[in-house]
């Protein structure tokens, strides 16, 4: 049997994450993160609450996100949340989650299905203005929405006033990130 | 025109997707309806200027069904629930 040697490759088809700076902005593509969604099964909310406490999942508020030691976690729709973890140690997340939750929520790994990037840095709502509707000025820091950017559905994360997480389609993930340059340096 | 979404607070309307009058929820029972009341099921609205119950998908946000009751001459939105409240109220859901 031929020995395959398979090269990991970022979402932007690179070895290593890109790193972009425009102006006060730091763009950075992130792949050290593993993703699951965490959906309620009907009726076992008390369940997954006893079991995300113990487990030490954060379940944050409709329109917000948490952090966690380990695990943070952000709201996508009701009775329904996607988890984040550090890849190097929960590479398989899902069978990370599993024992927890049992049969109280449905788990699905979602690790390959979305390009993360982080956007650091001061003024990134006169970024946003011009990709999204979403009112990031205004908004808490811990506020996480989905809205649409250059017709991608991404999911908005404010963390503070500096920084911003956005998780797009990894299909399009090149569509998603020469749109977040564009914007930056037609701002800057 | 401001749909106030019951979980997210009010969203531009242009984020939702319209897909018509709420009665869609109220399908007829397949094993014990009559064809006259599918065929109304399928075929008849109301189109009432005034108040109107709709169905409106919050396509670029949470992705949630909403039933929203809007007056048809002066858009007007009077009142927006969880379509999955709406449902399960009318006993549709198990």
């Amino acid at each position: 049997m031929p020995d395959f040697i398979l090269k990991p490759l970022t979402a932007l088809g690179h070895d290593h994450p890109e790193v972009d700076i425009l102006g006060p902005w730091t763009i950075t593509e992130r792949a050290d993160i593993a993703l699951a969604s965490l959906a309620l099964r009907r009726g076992r909310l008390g369940d997954v609450q006893t079991a995300a406490a113990a487990a030490g999942v954060p379940l944050p508020q409709a329109g917000a996100s948490a952090s966690g030691a380990v695990y943070s976690a952000f709201w996508m729709t009701p009775e329904m949340w996607m988890v984040e973890a550090p890849y190097a140690s929960h590479e398989d997340i899902r069978a990370h989650l599993l024992p927890a939750f049992g049969d109280a929520a449905s788990i699905t790994e979602q690790t390959d299905a979305w390009v993360r990037f982080d956007l650091a840095g001061a003024g990134l709502e006169r970024l946003f203005e011009r990709l999204s509707n979403f009112d990031l000025a205004k908004a808490p820091a811990g506020a996480a929405t989905r809205t649409v950017m250059e017709h991608l559905g991404c999911y908005l994360i404010k963390r503070s006033d500096t920084l911003v997480t956005i998780y797009g389609p990894r299909s399009s993930a090149q569509s998603l990130h020469h749109a977040l340059t564009v914007a930056a340096q037609s701002v800057l | 025109m401001i749909i106030h979404h019951p979980i997210l607070g009010p969203r531009d309307a242009q984020e939702f997707v319209y897909l018509g009058d709420a009665s869609l929820i109220g399908r007829p029972d397949g094993l014990t309806a009559s064809i006259e009341e599918f065929h109304n099921y399928t075929y008849l609205r109301d189109n009432p200027a005034g108040a109107h119950r709709e169905l409106w998908y919050h396509e670029q946000g949470d992705r949630s069904w909403l039933v929203v009751t809007r007056n048809t001459v002066t858009h007007e939105i009077l009142q927006v629930e969880l379509a999955r409240d709406v449902a399960r109220a009318e006993g549709r859901s198990k």
